[in-house]
């Protein structure tokens, strides 16, 4: 039990201040400003949003730089501004097919209509430092200015090619007056629906969601994946706002998104298809999106009839953990002031060890 | 309104200064910062599901003809709403309206279009061919 304390404000305050001088650094080195951050450091902010749940760039490098680069507590300062606004309301779904795509890989299917697009990636690298960088005054590199007039080709999601013959198991759209679980708005109970799950894996902790979809993967679950498709790029939302009665486009968002594709025997009633994991996040957040789509399959064992057992497969377990921002606030409150708690511990621990000599004396005397 | 709010606030107060007027404006209801919960489909086709949240801005601005400008745009710039609801209330004025659409609307979405046509083109060049090698044979 935690008792609420009173004292040491001055120390509170001189540990503040303290703090900004830390997050300050060395006055002699220019001082980072949002905007850097934002341009320079887009895949933190891409976390930021996401855990934050709040796609605002500006917002997540303004958490970012107030947090010192600490990530989970940034994730935290943002979710804690969105309190503070009111809702105006649902967007339309997205849609990603529709996606002005920067980058779209599959792993499934070597020529597939549009191409293989690898955008801006790590992958392919040496993984080298590269000192470069380190280099004071290093020049800025020329954007290409890639002058073609080829006409950009569709890009179908590989999931309907599949879909069209039948092979994938199909994703339904949900009948319109179906209500759609909001974490935001009602506690987690279970168990819950893939509404309620894929909204708790989209704000979960990166590294929780890594972990668990690593597991899977070596078999604490049984997923034997591939990544039909992983693509990236800007979408547009739409609302339809109470006062207008149609929908309206707000702008822009970047979003990852990806499709893994699964084996599924079949059952007496469904003949043997692929099954599907999916993974939709905010910004380019590649390792996120795929670790979602990871643990979305794993969780959908029992539904499919699998056996669970693994970590990954128990819904409870992996959704009532996966908010870093829930995470960190119960594991971190540890070290708030627990005096007079531990007091009461102390009390117990110590009548335990005195009947503990108390009955040693005793068997001592009664053996002599 | 799409288009509008997809502009560069720089660029919609320079295209107000040329085409605005001096039509005046009175804010219908307070502009205001709040958030628009944005949603997916499992699968990109399946169940719906809210992804997470965005700040979005709306304004509604009523122009001296009586006509009430709506605007709603993504993140914080309340001027950017602002100005997007005062370009969608002259809009509904029929006798504005084509000069506006050529010379404002028009204009914008082609900027849009081109920059669209960037990312596509330099995604392009990036675009791979993989080549299986098969062995022996």
């Amino acid at each position: 039990m935690y008792v609420a304390v009173k004292g040491g404000e001055r120390a509170i305050e001189a540990a503040h201040e303290w703090l900004a001088e830390a997050r300050r650094g060395d006055p002699a080195v220019p001082e980072l400003s949002v905007e850097q951050i934002e341009q320079q450091l887009q895949l933190a902010c891409d976390r930021v949003m996401g855990e934050g749940s709040c796609y605002d760039r500006e917002l997540a490098a303004l958490a970012i730089k107030q947090a010192r680069g600490d990530l989970v507590e940034a994730a935290f300062l943002l979710r804690a501004y969105r309190t503070t606004l009111e809702r105006f309301g649902y967007s339309t779904p997205v849609d990603t097919g529709a996606m002005v795509v920067k980058r779209r890989v599959s792993a499934t299917y070597k020529d597939l209509p549009g191409g293989q697009v690898l955008g801006p990636t790590f992958d392919y690298a040496h993984r080298i430092l590269d000192f470069k960088l380190l280099a004071e005054g290093a020049p800025a590199t020329d954007a290409t200015e890639a002058e073609t007039d080829e006409v950009s080709p569709a890009m179908p999601r590989v999931s309907d090619i599949l879909d069209d013959e039948g092979l994938i198991q199909t994703e339904a759209p949900d009948a319109l007056d179906a209500s759609v679980g909001d974490l935001t708005r009602e506690p987690l109970l279970f168990p819950c629906g893939r509404d309620l799950r894929l909204q708790n894996l989209a704000r979960g902790d990166e590294g929780f969601l890594l972990g668990l979809g690593y597991a899977s993967q070596r078999g604490f679950g049984v997923t034997h994946p591939f990544v039909g498709e992983l693509r990236m790029g800007e979408v547009t939302v739409e609302l339809v706002p109470e006062e207008l009665g149609f929908a309206i486009e707000l702008g822009e968002i970047e979003l990852t998104e990806c499709q893994m594709v699964n084996q599924f025997k079949g059952t007496a009633k469904e003949p043997p298809q692929f099954t599907r994991g999916y993974g939709l996040v905010f910004g380019h957040a590649e390792r996120r999106a795929m670790a979602m789509a990871l643990v979305d399959r794993a969780l959908r064992a029992a539904e499919l009839g699998e056996e669970v057992g693994a970590p990954s497969q128990d819904a409870e377990f992996v959704l009532s953990h996966s908010d870093s921002v829930q995470a960190t606030g119960f594991v971190e409150h540890l070290k708030l002031p627990h005096h007079v708690d531990f007091q009461g511990e102390l009390e117990i621990i110590r009548r335990l060890r005195e009947e503990h000599a108390q009955a040693t004396r005793v068997g001592r005397d009664t053996a002599a | 309104m799409g288009v509008l709010a997809r502009a560069e606030p720089t660029a919609l107060d320079q295209l107000w200064l040329e085409h605005g007027g001096d039509a005046t404006f009175t804010p219908a209801r307070a502009t205001q910062t709040g958030l628009v919960m944005v949603r997916g489909r499992a699968g990109g086709t399946g169940q719906r599901f809210n992804v997470g949240e965005m700040t979005v801005t709306r304004a509604a601005m009523t122009a001296a003809t009586g006509h009430v400008g709506l605007a709603y745009v993504r993140g914080r710039d309340k001027r950017h709403a602002e100005m997007a609801a005062r370009f969608d209330a002259l809009l509904q004025d029929p006798q504005q309206r084509p000069n506006l659409l050529a010379k404002v609307i028009e204009p914008l979405a082609a900027a849009q279009a081109r920059r669209r046509q960037q990312v596509e083109t330099k995604a392009a060049t990036t675009r791979v061919e993989f080549f299986t090698v098969a062995r022996g044979e």
